[in-house]
């Protein structure tokens, strides 16, 4: 299966989602990217029980964060899907990068211009 | 332990906002462990703060840094050379911490970034429930180690009050009777009769009452 899917998504491995942390997500958004999103397996079909909830609950969490300090928390978003499902695994990263698109740049990158 | 919850992240920048060189302070030991205020919260707060500041086009530095306790001297003393180079501190420890905080360090205000809420337990990640309120008289060794002074809305120490109905507190369904506890603890101890002793007034000069209060053990003073 050599499914693309666009080249603006970078892929960071981690062994669960459940690994997962708010600070991750801010950080990610400090350093310039634009949107972040967590693939956790299907609920319920967690390898440790629970991984993917903790997910889900930490992006709620960061989106809150950066929904107040003006960043947008749209630009986060959970997906889940089974080890299996490649093709749904491209389309997702589809859907977030035209998301993305639409949102448009993270706002920290031209405030860092301005300040420059 | 002291139990906090994290404040809103608007009031804490409503009070920073006119600083531009800004600690927050963690403290690693009761708000790590109620996760409102250990390194972890202080990672998060900061990186919030330094992203809103950004975005509002306002060249603010904001650093991290958590010490063992903030209510202590000797861990307070850590921050001594570089307290002094910020023109605010966020101090995410409890209302102690906070305080500490400021009488050590005069000239930099120091501001809460947690509400101190009670002294309580862990009962599952994410509900802290209240279990002390240091009445500075210790009564639990007559009352089933369930204490009526924390957990009786009313504070009554011959209970229960005529308001608790199926083992539930009227001030809220959810809640439970802390002298039904009581009872039903002192029964499964075969202590029953303990209940019988009508408990003397408690003498309250020891609790708030009394004003502020003090500790001094001059066997461990040098
Ligand atoms: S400052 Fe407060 S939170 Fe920190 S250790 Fe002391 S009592 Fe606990
Ligand atoms: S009786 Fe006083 S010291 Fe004992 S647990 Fe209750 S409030 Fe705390």
């Amino acid at each position: 299966m050599r499914l693309k899917y666009p080249a603006s998504i970078k892929i960071v491995r981690i062994p669960c989602t459940g690994k997962v942390d708010i600070l991750h997500i801010l950080r990610a958004f400090e350093m310039g990217a634009d949107g972040v999103y967590a693939v956790g397996c299907m609920e319920g079909d967690c390898h440790y029980d629970s991984g993917n909830f903790w997910a889900r609950k930490r992006v709620e969490q960061a989106r809150k964060i950066l929904d107040t300090i003006g960043i947008g928390g749209e630009r986060v978003q959970m997906y889940n899907l089974s080890a299996g499902e490649g093709p749904l695994f491209a389309e997702y990263a589809v859907e977030m990068h035209e998301k993305i698109l639409k949102l448009g740049p993270n706002p920290l990158k031209l405030a860092k211009k301005k300040a420059a | 332990m002291i139990v906090a919850d994290k404040k809103p992240i608007e009031e804490i920048i409503g009070e920073i906002k006119d600083y531009t060189t800004i600690l927050i302070l963690g403290c690693n030991e009761c708000v790590t462990v109620c996760e409102a205020g250990g390194k972890k919260e202080v990672g998060i707060l900061a990186s919030a703060l330094r992203m809103y500041f950004l975005n509002q086009g306002k060249d603010v530095t904001i650093d991290e840094r958590t010490l063992e306790r903030q209510c202590d001297h000797e861990y307070l003393e850590e921050i001594r050379d570089v307290a002094d180079q910020y023109d605010a501190i966020v101090s995410l420890a409890c209302g102690v911490g906070v305080q500490f905080t400021a009488e050590k360090y005069h000239a930099v205000p120091v501001i809460p970034g947690v509400n101190t809420c009670f002294l309580g337990a862990t009962e599952t990640r994410g509900l802290w429930t209240e279990r002390c309120q240091a009445c500075g008289e210790c009564i639990l060794a007559r009352t089933g180690g369930i204490c009526p002074v924390s957990r009786c809305a009313k504070r009554i120490l011959n209970g229960p009050c005529g308001g608790a109905s199926n083992g539930k507190c009227e001030i809220n369904k959810e809640l439970d009777c802390a002298w039904q506890l009581i009872i039903d603890r002192l029964k499964a101890l075969g202590r029953l009769d303990d209940y019988e002793n009508i408990s003397p007034i408690k003498d309250w000069s020891t609790d708030r009452a009394g004003g502020p209060r003090r500790v001094v053990r001059e066997d461990v003073q040098l």
